[in-house]
């Protein structure tokens, strides 16, 4: 590798890092900014205003009439209505995922890349044509929600527009994301450790639970990240399922800058959620560390 | 016994094979319903799909969503490809690189929207196509990337010594050997830019201007004003389209040489 | 002075990786190639052969020492400005590209008119008889086919010093002999230096007008098939080529006392202990008491050309001896022999 290498090199790879830098890098760090700013009253945001952490404190407190700071749980329980659907939604990816991903890999070699392709189609369509597709399905007078009807003798059952309906359209959307780092790594299993844990008296479920689940974790964990960082950012699913009733943050965003015009206050819940997105990260990196060392 | 089979394996995948597809079927079932109320079933027509090719709104928006995919997925792929040509061998900052490459899929898209809308109003970027393009383009780079760089990968460099060995230049050598050996993973690489781009939804919504709605926008609004067989109809489409793409590029995948 | 080497490569060290993990492949490495001769490099996998090989290619550059082609120093120009073209050791024929397209590539490189580059073309393929396969695509022929087209693309475009990384080493055993004597004939005809390397120390002998013997980076000796095998310098030189007998001495002002032996005649600069080479063929199966020294007859075979037969010594080692006198009868297995050993047979190892 000689210096004009290096410099070719590096040359070639300007375009790509000078958009994403440009694009995501410094909207992302001019966002920080204006989350400290206030908003503007024709703009969304007032860029001559001093610095302050005033919208951060606007998700937990508000202000009385008199000035003093009284609790103000809305945002709060928005806050955690998202990580719960978050989480309900990775474990239920996972319930699903994993027997998914096990299944494939005892499948033939045609078989496998069959399944493949079917999991990762859903990947590749429109997320909010597939979420429309739950909103017909799920919706009043469809043939799911006349079907409970008949069923359920005690009037009539509103599928729609709760939480359990957007953990449908979620689940629903970021399944792939669970099975494919998953299968990835029973792909590459060695199956003989299988059959050495037969041959030493494990039974199934126990040779399951002291091979095949620790051998598969780190596909779980980088599984799980994949699922519910963008769970947790979700708009469409609750936008669409959720019927405005149960809101996550991402439609708080969307709130504020749309109807509300409240940038700066849309920033700092943009920068929050970064923030969990990045404590969740460093906690997976840190448990691969330990592992590692 | 099969020790790599497991009890309710199969019946889950079956399962989540149903969760996955029927919702699908449903839509397109519906879509050939000749009924206006779209719940109960009369007979098949095509009624709805003529109704959106003669709907101006739509043929607009399929327009622009067109002339969106089409540029961001082709500067994406340039982009990409250089960027796949750089990474390809060790070099100082090699990892660097491939981390801010890969930062457009990890960051939740409802950030990056959003912040891309106050730096574009900051510097006074007009709102519409262009700055959609600006912004798809960048999400795209990591989709057009892999397989670029999965097929390099799975390219021998010693075709091209071979070349410069045979008195290519630099610049001879990528244009008769590297490129015509690569192009399935520069067309898989489009492929799956050009589908991310037309499905797109949450960066079109924030950054497109009034009049220059693409596809997925329209979509959502017209969901938000009402379910009509209408959207059943143009989402099949969008559904239709993106399947063919996705098998087209997994097919160029895995193409030999 | 006119230059008459094709190839002077002068004190080049190459190292892969930087700082700590800087490991180095090649150290002052200099060799001189004649014109239009055959020159090898041997060694064991891993001793910088193919490094060496790419430095000259120029897919690698030096990190100290010069090369130079015919006069012309190379040692930082890429591989496209050298007069050198390359027999890659998996063949990298363009999969692409047809036969006749893979060997005219150079040709239209260099912009040859182009009914100069069909008759070139059509030359190099009948050189490796492929004619015949001029519209197929790599991928169609067999593994002897393509090496036959690599040799051919290589051909083409008349370089001064063809390079070949184990070209041999894919085909099956009788096809190898085969393309021996073809590379031999070819290299003769069309009067090109060539530099192989090989890791197969019989290749090496039979092709060669020179080998070089490489290990851990540097060339341990280097001269022709007949001083490599019958006078090795070194150790290691004379265990890797062929079968060798060694033995411990020690170098007294008369000569060298082989252990629980005579003394031989053997000259030796400075006196201490010293290890005496010689060739299985060369040593000869007396009666008990008449040779330098006796042993214990352990086994006989009979190879149909020659007997060998393996001997137990005093001090424990074992001692071959490649016997191709007329049918003698071998003596008992067990019994007492004796060993002889010409003088002029005998080498002297630096380690
Ligand atoms: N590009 C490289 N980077 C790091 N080490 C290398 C590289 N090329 C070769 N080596 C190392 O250099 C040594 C010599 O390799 P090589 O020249 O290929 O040996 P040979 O051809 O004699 O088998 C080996 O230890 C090999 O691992
Ligand atoms: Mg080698």
């Amino acid at each position: 590798m000689t210096q004009s290498d290096t410099l070719r090199r590096i040359v070639l790879m300007l375009p790509a890092l000078v958009a994403i830098l440009l694009l995501v890098g410094a909207p992302l760090g001019l966002m920080g900014w204006v989350s400290l700013l206030e908003k503007g009253t024709t703009a969304g945001v007032d860029w001559g205003s001093a610095p302050s952490i005033g919208n951060y404190q606007r998700l937990v407190w508000e202000e009385d009439f008199d000035g003093t700071l009284i609790l103000n749980t809305n945002y709060l329980v928005i806050f955690l209505r998202s990580v719960l659907q978050a989480a309900v939604t990775t474990l239920l990816c996972l319930m699903l995922g994993l027997p998914v991903a096990l299944w494939m890999a005892s499948l033939s070699p045609t078989g496998r890349a069959v399944m493949l392709l079917l999991v990762t189609i859903p990947f590749w369509t429109n997320l909010l044509v597939r979420n429309y597709a739950w909103l017909i399905i799920l919706r009043e007078g469809g043939w799911l929600g006349m079907a409970v009807d008949a069923l359920w003798p005690f009037g009539p059952v509103q599928l729609l527009y709760n939480d359990v309906a957007v953990a449908i359209g979620l689940t629903y959307s970021f399944l792939p994301f669970m099975v494919l780092p998953v299968y990835s790594v029973f792909e590459k299993f060695d199956w003989r450790l299988v059959e050495a844990a037969h041959d030493l008296g494990a039974t199934r479920a126990r040779a399951l639970r002291r091979v095949i689940l620790p051998v598969a974790m780190p596909g779980i964990l980088a599984g799980s990240l994949l699922v519910f960082i963008p769970c947790l950012g979700a708009f469409v699913t609750p936008a669409l399922l959720g019927g405005g009733k149960t809101l996550m943050l991402g439609n708080v965003i969307q709130m504020q800058f749309g109807p509300s015009r409240n940038w700066p206050f849309g920033a700092a819940i943009s920068v929050v959620l970064l923030a969990v997105m990045l404590l969740a990260m460093t906690a997976l990196a840190l448990w691969r560390n330990r592992r590692s060392a | 016994m099969n020790i790599r089979r497991f009890p309710l394996t199969r019946e889950i995948s079956l399962f989540v094979l149903a969760y996955l597809y029927l919702p699908v079927f449903v839509l397109i079932a519906y879509s050939f319903n000749a009924n206006r109320t779209a719940t109960v079933w009369t007979h098949a027509s095509l009624d709805w799909y003529v109704r959106i090719l003669n709907n101006p709104s739509i043929r607009a928006a399929t327009w622009n969503s067109l002339v969106l995919a089409i540029s961001a997925a082709t500067a994406a792929t340039v982009i990409a490809l250089l960027a796949a040509l750089a990474t390809r061998r060790a070099f100082p900052g090699r990892n660097a690189s491939e981390t801010i490459l890969r930062l457009p899929l990890i960051l939740p898209e409802i950030v990056v929207a959003v912040a891309t809308l106050i730096l574009f109003v900051a510097v006074g970027i007009e709102l519409g196509l262009g700055a959609m393009i600006l912004a798809h383009t960048v999400f795209c780079i990591p989709f057009a990337y892999l397989p670029i760089r999965a097929r390099l990968d799975g390219m021998s460099g010693t075709y091209e010594e071979a070349a410069q060995d045979l008195y290519a230049n630099r610049f001879r050598t990528f244009r008769r050997v590297t490129m015509p050996l690569l192009w399935p993973g520069v067309l898989a690489g489009f492929t799956l830019a050009f589908v991310t781009s037309l499905d797109d939804f949450l960066t079109s919504f924030f950054l497109s201007g009034p009049g220059t709605t693409t596809l997925p926008v329209y979509i959502f609004s017209a969901i938000r004003a009402g379910i009509t067989p209408e959207i059943n109809a143009i989402s099949t489409v969008m559904l239709v389209i993106s399947i063919l793409l996705v098998s087209l590029s997994f097919a160029l995948t895995r193409l030999r040489r | 002075m006119a230059e008459t080497n094709t190839v002077t490569i002068r004190g080049v060290s190459k190292a892969f990786g930087r700082g700590d993990a800087a490991v180095r492949v090649l150290h002052d490495v200099s060799v001189d190639i004649a014109r239009q001769e055959f020159f090898t490099l041997l060694g064991p996998s891993g001793c910088g052969k193919t490094t060496l090989l790419r430095l000259v290619a120029g897919f690698e550059i030096a990190d100290s020492g010069s090369i130079r082609i015919e006069g012309q120093d190379v040692t930082h120009a890429p591989p496209f400005r050298r007069p050198v073209n390359t027999v890659f050791q998996n063949y990298a024929l363009f999969p692409h590209l047809t036969v006749e397209q893979n060997v005219a590539f150079s040709l239209e490189e260099q912009r040859l008119p182009r009914d100069q580059i069909r008759q070139r073309v059509g030359e190099a393929l009948e050189m490796v008889r492929m004619q015949t396969y001029a519209r197929r695509r790599p991928s169609d022929l067999s593994g002897g086919q393509q090496q036959r087209v690599a040799l051919a693309r290589a051909l083409a475009p008349r370089p001064k010093l063809l390079l070949l990384d184990e070209p041999l080493s894919a085909l099956d055993l009788k096809l190898r002999k085969e393309m021996q004597i073809e590379l031999k004939q070819l290299q003769a005809e069309a009067g090109i230096t060539f530099l192989f390397v090989t890791h197969d120390q019989e290749e090496a002998l039979a092709l060669s007008d020179r080998v070089a013997v490489m290990q851990g980076g540097r060339i341990l000796q280097m001269g022709p098939p007949r001083e490599i095998y019958e006078a090795p310098t070194h150790r290691f030189v004379a265990d890797f080529i062929g079968d060798i007998n060694l033995l411990d001495g020690e170098a007294t002002g008369g000569g060298v006392r082989v252990a629980g032996g005579q003394t031989l005649p053997v000259q030796v600069s400075r006196p201490g202990p010293v290890t005496l080479a010689i060739r299985p063929e060369r040593a000869r199966l007396v009666a008990a008491g008449t040779g330098v020294m006796d042993a214990t007859l352990v086994h006989s075979a009979y190879l149909g050309t020659a007997t060998l037969h393996k001997l137990q010594l005093a001090s424990g080692g074992d001692f071959l001896i490649r016997q191709s006198d007329p049918v003698q009868a071998a003596p008992e297995k067990g019994s007492r022999v004796g060993i002889a050993l010409p003088t002029d047979a005998l080498q002297v190892l630096q380690e």
